[in-house]
């Protein structure tokens, strides 16, 4: 089969008129899962520094967090690297159990010793995701005397304040809070670095797969972890491509050269159903998609215009139509899913209310506006449809194309009209979205702290302080019930338009078994997949 | 005078003028990277974003803009960087995090591998066709010819290359897939060189070379159809000229063959302008197709710049232009080289 393979390249090669018919049928080895990804967007190993979706999957099948959820019901919380937890009285503080004897893929045994480790070196690393435990009161300079062994398998959590339980526990089954194997790591220090240099390429975890390759812009490669202490993955190899152009990965898909295909559009999507060796899976995940109101913009300061923006997008549209299945529409800014998330959508399009409260602004002519506009074809799209639905009003749209890192530079440093934009949580708990739609302490440009909240210059001192006790209620109704209130309030006068929920689709060959779709990518999970 | 102040002389203009064009050389690049380097900063993008993430705190973003040399004026950026140049040290990408030079080592002998495959099949085609359309100007092959190289200009390589894969890859089977090598054969092979075609066959990984081969030939053949347009349009320009020359009228007169005088007389001729036009060819190839390499998920130079490019890795985008730079001056010196070997007026003008 090769050898005529060979020969018809040759022939082809000729003058691309080589007519040799070739049998053969592209599989990819049985123990192999191979899929195609954009993955260009990895910038370390580090579960430390990891924050981006690709290197949080690969983190997820490769490292264990010390506290882990159900992907299919967030809500049940349970201990993966620790074993179980207590909480003191004053609940300030909280102590860990870790599970007997388990051990990294390098043998060593994980011990409190590595989770203590893996927590400060994250919080003295400082890298971008360090937040996430530093919000509960830790900085690189107190961290070594909160968080401390207690004995060989136990340790001490100590915070500032008696945040939340529920909000601590989903802190912990983020990516920074993976174990790392502290032998392993120090045994490449240099420089008190903790290692972070040889990290950011290496491996050093317990997961169900061990991260062997990462060549840049070509490959990922995971392979089985023999010291894995659950049961073993079915595959010895889970290998991601950077498949940059989506029609590729679908060629390459329908051909059976890949298993899984990561990226596909919308149209794509749509021509897989009518393939029989392929098929659509799809799970919700936790990012929004939402416009962000410049309220430095002398118009969507009015309360009337950022009202009537939201009953000018044509939800149902962009999600069944434009974007096929790859979103739902959502409006409240916690997704679906979450403790708390308000599922009601109360805005549709509605050009006559919009032109009414248009009017009652004393802007009945309309207006004109600027959008920054990410220049992908899906959100160019989406783009399009609202400039349609914004001109039935009298408001002329005109979009700014740009490149992600683009009309990013500018939507922080708040010189947008509005843009559009992706929010995605980074951990299980509301307050990272409350933190981020419904919080914004200092609306000056020199502020210190730049929530989404104040790159739409939105100043809000009675929202941020309900924000704040809500990261302290310990009780997980009542605090829920903040929650939804807080999400209302935002619908009703905020200057986001939330007008979508994102959809992760894969399209698998037919063979493929036991791919889970998690809300966040660190819980999209290999680990029982068999073909 | 003798022989010996002759050759001293001959000596002198050489080194003479080996020092002029090293430093036109210095000049070049210095101007090449300060233009490069001023672009990077002009760019909208904040390159601090790609180190830190878009949730940075301000501290964790101000950390980061200090460590890449941010705060400091524009002129002192470059010219640290320039010293660490000299030092042997581009860098490390804030992408990748890896050093600039094993990124560069990684990338650039996928790109190089495919533009040689390319240029070879662009020249192999192209220069034949081109003498071929000359000798029957205004025939039916010149009109073909010409079409031929008017759909290789004007036609969307991206689009070229999807329909390529349709056909060839996915309808009839003949070539396989995107992607250099399939990854049953990825580990029957050490990549040494880099360049697989090379590295199977000095291993005797006939089984893979065969693999690398029907990956690369779709890319290298779009490609070369690309080189081929611009190589036979040119041949046949160059050809026509020298066809035309009172030589060939007396070539004709005195009986030689027609075969020796297209073929040999005038061809010779011809290759003269031949090889810059090959060089620069080449040389396009090499700075990597961007829009090539990510149809044939082709991890070459054209996608690694691009991507730093969009992220504003200055340190990726200087260390590629600087390669890109050494081999357009290093082809043209080729070629200048060549010229001398295949004409024997500018031996003499020394």
């Amino acid at each position: 089969m090769l050898h005529s393979r060979f020969l018809a390249s040759v022939a082809l090669s000729a003058l691309m008129l080589g007519t040799l018919p070739a049998a053969s049928f592209a599989e990819t080895p049985a123990d192999t899962l191979i899929q195609a990804w954009s993955i260009d967007d990895i910038i370390s190993l580090d579960p430390a520094e990891i924050f981006e979706f690709t290197a949080s999957e690969i983190a997820g099948n490769s490292y264990e967090t010390l506290i882990g959820y159900d992907p299919e019901n967030v809500s049940d919380i349970f201990g993966k690297a620790a074993e179980s937890w207590t909480v003191s009285e004053d609940g300030k503080t909280i102590s860990f159990t870790m599970r007997e004897g388990r051990t990294f893929a390098s043998g060593n045994p994980i011990t409190a010793e590595d989770a203590v480790f893996s927590l400060v070196r994250a919080v003295k690393l400082d890298k971008s995701p360090a937040f996430i435990i530093g919000q509960l009161g830790m900085t690189p300079d107190n961290v070594e005397a909160n968080i401390v062994q207690t004995g060989p398998m136990t340790f001490d959590f100590k915070m500032d304040k008696a945040y939340a339980p529920t909000l601590v526990l989903y802190c912990l089954t983020a990516t920074v809070a993976s174990v790392v194997d502290k032998k392993l790591v120090m045994e490449h220090e240099a420089n008190g670095d903790y290692g972070y240099d040889w990290l950011k390429t290496n491996y050093a975890g317990s997961g169900p797969f061990t991260i062997k390759d990462w060549r840049p812009n070509e490959a990922v490669i995971l392979e089985r972890n023999a010291a894995y202490s659950g049961d073993a993955p079915p595959m010895a190899r889970v290998i991601y491509r950077h498949i940059p152009e989506t029609a590729t990965q679908r060629l390459l898909l329908e051909k059976g050269d890949i298993d899984i295909a990561r990226n596909l559009t919308a149209v794509d999507i749509k021509a897989l159903e009518a393939d029989p060796e392929v098929k659509i899976e799809s799970g919700v995940k936790g990012s929004l998609y939402y416009l962000g109101l410049n309220q430095k913009n002398q118009y969507l300061a009015k309360p009337e215009v950022r009202e009537a923006m939201k009953y000018l997008i044509d939800y149902t549209t962009i999600a069944d139509t434009i974007m096929a299945g790859k979103v739902k529409v959502h409006q409240g800014f916690l997704p679906e899913g979450f403790l708390g998330a308000y599922d009601e959508t109360p805005f549709a399009l509605d050009i006559e209310k919009a032109k009414a409260l248009l009017a009652e602004a004393g802007l009945a002519e309309g207006f004109k506006v600027t959008m920054d506009t990410r220049n992908t074809p899906e959100i160019t799209a989406m783009a399009q449809a609202m400039q349609q639905t914004m001109a039935q009003a009298g408001i002329e749209l005109e979009l700014i194309p740009g490149d992600g890192k683009q009309t990013l530079t500018k939507y922080r440093a708040r010189t947008h009209d509005i843009y559009i934009g992706r929010w995605g949580p980074d951990f299980q708990d509301p307050h990272t979205n409350a933190s981020t739609f419904a919080y914004n302490i200092d609306n000056s440009d020199e502020a210190s702290a730049k929530p989404l909240a104040w790159r739409n210059a939105w100043d809000i001192p009675e929202l941020s302080a309900s924000t704040d006790a809500a990261m302290l209620e310990p009780d997980a109704a009542k605090r829920a019930e903040m929650y939804l209130a807080a999400q209302k309030e935002v619908l009703a006068t905020g200057p986001f338009v939330i007008y979508a929920q994102e959809i992760e689709v894969f399209g698998e060959r037919k063979n493929v078994e036991g791919v889970i779709i998690g809300p966040s990518f660190n819980d999209n999970n290999f680990a029982h997949v068999t073909k | 005078m003798t022989f010996a102040t002759i050759g001293g002389r001959r000596g002198a203009l050489w080194l003479r003028r080996i020092a002029a064009s090293l430093g036109t050389m210095g000049v070049t690049f210095l101007g090449l990277l300060l233009v490069t380097f001023l672009i990077g900063r002009v760019v909208p993008v904040d390159p601090v974003l790609s180190v830190v993430g878009d949730r940075a705190t301000q501290a964790q973003y101000d950390a980061a803009y200090r460590a890449l040399g941010l705060d400091r004026p524009l002129i002192e950026q470059f010219w640290i960087w320039l010293t660490k140049v000299f030092q042997g040290d581009f860098g490390t990408s804030n992408l990748t995090t890896r050093p600039i030079a094993d990124d560069i080592a990684r990338v650039f002998p996928a790109t190089l591998e495919l533009a040689t495959v390319s240029i070879v099949i662009g020249t192999a085609l192209g220069i034949p066709m081109g003498v071929w359309a000359a000798v029957r100007q205004g025939k039916l092959v010149d009109q073909i010819v010409r079409i031929v190289g008017l759909v290789g200009y004007s036609a969307p390589v991206f689009w070229l290359g999807l329909m390529g894969l349709l056909l060839f890859y996915f309808k009839l089977d003949l070539i396989s897939g995107p992607g250099r090598v399939d990854i049953s054969y990825e580990y029957d092979f050490t990549p040494r060189t880099g360049l697989y075609l090379i590295d199977t066959a000095m291993q005797g990984a006939w089984g893979a070379f065969g693999n690398v081969f029907s990956h690369i030939i779709l890319p290298a053949s779009l490609l070369g159809y690309l080189s081929l347009a611009y190589i036979s349009r040119m041949t046949r320009s160059f050809m026509l000229a020298e066809l035309g020359q009172e030589y060939v009228t007396t070539a004709r007169v005195k009986g030689v063959p027609e075969w020796r005088i297209i073929w040999v007389q005038a061809l010779r001729n011809a290759a003269v302008p031949l090889v810059t036009v090959v060089a620069l060819s080449y040389a396009n190839l090499l700075e990597g197709s961007v829009l090539t390499e990510t149809v044939f998920a082709w991890p070459g130079l054209g996608q690694y710049l691009t991507n730093s490019l969009q992220n504003a890795d200055m340190n990726a985008v200087l260390g590629g232009t600087l390669v890109i730079g050494v081999i357009f001056v290093g082809l043209n010196m080729l070629s200048d080289l060549l010229y001398t070997l295949l004409d024997a007026r500018t031996r003499d003008r020394q």
